[in-house]
């Protein structure tokens, strides 16, 4: 874990779940695999907040536990998993998936396994369908087997899995057989339960209920008692789901590569790389280096109507986009009317190579950017050869080649000709490791990332009073408006003029939080 | 190597000319401050993303930020007590108690160390409609009490036995259920360092002490625990009198 991550994870945690937990989890990152009294003993903080806190991180995933070295007998150990604290940053962009492939049913389900961690299967069911409810007009409310069947949509694209079950319980289930005792560096992985995907039987039949505000809170109180005894007869006990991350990010990915082939060819070229993809969507397993091979004939019978595609037509797209230098397609074979795969990892490793690119790019200028492309394509060169291949006068050529070297984009070979390292007797070659390279980027895109989450707490600190002000101002002109009252809202708008500075100060800073973890997001994937 | 000393000695493998400076020059000046810490950017920054699905997203995240600070798994230390117990304390619900779990997670896949043995709160403030109820049972609870220490008083001087003793502690287990009494007792010193319901039949003894003056010895031996003799010896000064009776000690 290098120290921006950590500082990032820290953030996160305090962001989402308050000091406490930011300090029981950045400790423990900090120390690799520690028990609950050591942990309690470093972080100095009472037991009992130290169990919360624990129990709230392995709630989410987020912390594993396991028997520790002294073996079962010995105190359990818990260690956290960092990718996991990552994944918090891009909640939005999964929910915002879901909406976008499953409609608001399938938008509210993920987001709610998102915030509890994990659930059964008929309190999510239940959840959902009683905010459904409240959103809507007067008199309806939404059936439960509409969410039913928008979770089971889920599950069934792998977007949605079980949470595998304890090691201890089932240490059958972990593939490997030499490992005699569940060891906590080898967490059962989800996919190798088999029931991973299978939907469970529950009878559940009904509607959401609409929360009334009028009703005191006994009334809710009952309600919630109901619905605890209710969990129990559903039938699905015990058995938790959880977001299936990798499967997002697979799925990111395809949307990557499909804009970038509509970016750098057309439209419907890259109608047909999504089409490819949508194909080989489940079968192609997470690492692959390339989906399966798909013959045009299949290919042409998959394409939709509505694209317009003649057969011919789709052979020359084919081949215009085997040949391009991007590699996006490539061809295995002839039978069918041709083999075609995507090229998953080439595709990658070329997008990344694309945005270190930009990056030189925007920060240094364009001839920088020449540099840089030059000595990624020709590997290794020498000072003089790059003013040559460059085409840049020498004195701009050195200082570029120097700012870079300074950023540590640049890296400096030396090949002596004698075994002392003389400097008039080696020489010196420029070149480029994309993917260090690329990881040092992404590191500091982390520190980005903290840079601009600190700096917006420091904002609403420093705000805090302006922005309780606002609220509070447009809390009364709410009510005012009820009552119709027009000269006081206008000396209220008046007081509120210096607000508004701010408050685009402070969206600002939101925005650029986004964008950042949006691009964090797209290098993240693109170097893993 | 010895035979190329004099040729090609002083030959670099490049450009001298490409390094900046000549044979005979000094160096550049060597940097005497560490760089800034906000260099000026040669470029200004590309804009920021917009648009229909940014808006939505940034909606999405500080929607999620805001509900999460109301979630359970939101963790706030409990405030650590101050030195003075407030009369404010008893009326305050949103106190945390750091032993108690705000969500139920489901067990048989945590661990069992992390389970936290919750001690139920003993209800302190109870609405208007039980108290009500309340009063004439207090009120006949009271006049119970006092008739015990008449009794009590008679038998001063025997060994007190077990089974009063059970009776003791049932009778003060079930005043700790009844409501605060606090209101139908003016004296306003006994109910700042009143801490918990618990109390209340000490304090109605200790009031009774004032009336009765009776030696505090012969009490305290019904205090089992050390708490609430070190409560005793402490409030006893603020209801009782300083009186010249010898045996109040």
């Amino acid at each position: 874990m290098t120290a921006q991550e950590v500082r990032l994870c820290g953030l996160l945690l305090q962001e989402h779940f308050g000091n406490v937990v930011e300090k029981v989890g950045t400790h423990l990152i900090r120390s690799g695999v520690l028990t609950l009294r050591a942990l309690a003993h470093e972080t100095k903080l009472p037991l009992d907040l130290v169990k919360k806190s624990l129990c709230v991180l392995v709630q989410h995933g987020m912390c594993t536990f396991g028997a520790g070295r002294r073996g079962p007998a010995g105190p359990v150990e818990y260690r956290i998993n960092c990718e996991h604290i990552f994944h918090m940053l891009r909640y939005p962009r999964y929910i915002y998936t879901a909406k976008s492939l499953y409609g608001d049913t399938g938008e509210l389900i993920v987001e709610e396994i998102l915030q509890r961690g994990q659930m059964t299967m008929s309190s999510t069911v239940k959840t959902v369908a009683d905010r459904l409810t409240h959103n809507m007009p007067e008199g309806q409310s939404m059936d439960y087997s509409e969410v039913v069947s928008a979770f089971s949509q889920l599950v069934e694209t792998h977007f949605l899995q079980r949470c595998p079950p304890l090691a201890s319980a089932g240490s059958s289930s972990s593939g490997a057989v030499d490992t005699p005792l569940p060891v906590a560096t080898q967490p059962t992985e989800p996919e190798s339960n088999p029931d991973c995907y299978k939907l469970p039987y529950i009878n559940l039949t009904g509607q959401g209920k609409r929360r009334r505000s009028s009703e005191g809170g006994e009334a809710e109180q009952r309600a919630a008692k109901k619905a605890r005894t209710d969990n129990s007869e559903c039938g699905d006990d015990g058995i938790y789901w959880q977001v299936n991350f990798q499967r997002f990010h697979l799925h990111f990915r395809d949307q990557a590569i499909i804009s970038a082939v509509s970016c750098k060819l057309d439209q419907t070229s890259s109608e047909i790389v999504r089409t490819m993809l949508r194909m080989s969507e489940v079968t192609t397993p997470a690492h692959a280096a390339f989906t399966q091979a798909l013959s045009a004939n299949e290919i042409f019978r998959a394409l939709q109507s509505s694209y317009n595609i003649a057969r011919p037509n789709l052979d020359q797209y084919l081949s215009l986009l085997v040949d391009d230098p991007m590699e996006f397609v490539g061809k295995t074979g002839d039978s069918g009317g041709g083999m075609y795969v995507v090229n998953l990892h080439r595709a990658l490793a070329n997008l990344a190579r694309a945005t270190l690119e930009s990056v030189v790019q925007e920060r240094f200028g364009s001839r920088s950017a020449r540099i840089f492309r030059l000595l990624l394509r020709k590997r290794h060169l020498e000072q003089k050869q790059v003013e040559d291949f460059a085409m840049i006068p020498a004195k701009e050529a050195k200082d570029m080649l120097y700012t870079l070297l300074s950023e540590n984009l640049v890296q400096l070979q030396e090949i002596p000709k004698t075994p002392d390292y003389a400097p008039s007797r080696t020489f010196y070659l420029y070149t480029v490791n994309q993917l260090p390279t690329a990881r040092l980027l992404l590191q500091h895109c982390y520190k980005t990332v903290c840079n601009l989450i600190e700096r917006r707490l420091y904002e609403t600190k420093e705000n805090k009073r302006l922005l309780e002000k606002s609220q509070r101002i447009e809390a009364i002109l709410a009510s005012l408006q009820a009552t119709g009252a027009e000269a006081a809202q206008l000396t209220e708008v008046e007081e509120m003029i210096t607000v508004p500075e701010r408050q685009q100060l402070e969206s600002l800073r939101h925005h650029i939080n986004k964008s950042c973890t949006n691009q964090l997001l797209s290098k993240h994937e693109s170097v893993t | 190597m010895a035979g190329s000393r004099g040729r090609g000695r002083s030959q670099f493998t490049f450009n001298v000319d490409a390094l900046g400076f000549g044979r005979g020059d000094s160096l550049p000046t060597s940097a005497q401050t560490p760089s800034p810490l906000f260099p000026p950017m040669q470029f200004r920054p590309v804009p920021l993303q917009t648009g229909e699905e940014v808006d939505y997203m940034l909606a999405l995240k500080q929607e999620l930020r805001a509900s999460s600070k109301n979630l359970p798994f939101h963790i706030k230390a409990a405030r650590t007590k101050t030195d003075v117990a407030r009369y404010s304390d008893k009326y305050q619900n949103g106190e945390l108690k750091n032993n108690c779990i705000e969500w139920s997670p489901d067990w048989s896949r945590m661990p069992k160390e992390l389970c936290i043995k919750v001690r139920k709160p003993r209800k302190t403030a109870i609405g208007a409609k039980p108290q009500l109820k309340q009063k004439p049972k207090v009120a006949a609870k009271k006049e119970e009490v006092l008739q015990k220490l008449e009794t009590l008083e008679k038998r001063e001087e025997e060994q007190h036995s077990e089974e009063e003793e059970d009776e003791e502690k049932k009778k003060q287990n079930d005043e700790e259920e009844g409501p605060d009494a606090d209101e139908d007792y003016d004296e306003e010193e006994i109910e700042d360092v009143r801490k918990k319901n618990h109390y209340n039949l000490i304090d109605n003894i200790l009031q009774s002490l004032w009336c009765r003056h009776l030696r505090i010895s012969f009490f305290l031996r019904f205090f089992q625990t050390q708490k609430e003799m070190s409560y005793v010896k402490k409030n006893i000064f603020f209801c009782v009198p300083q009186s010249k009776e010898s045996h109040m000690v």
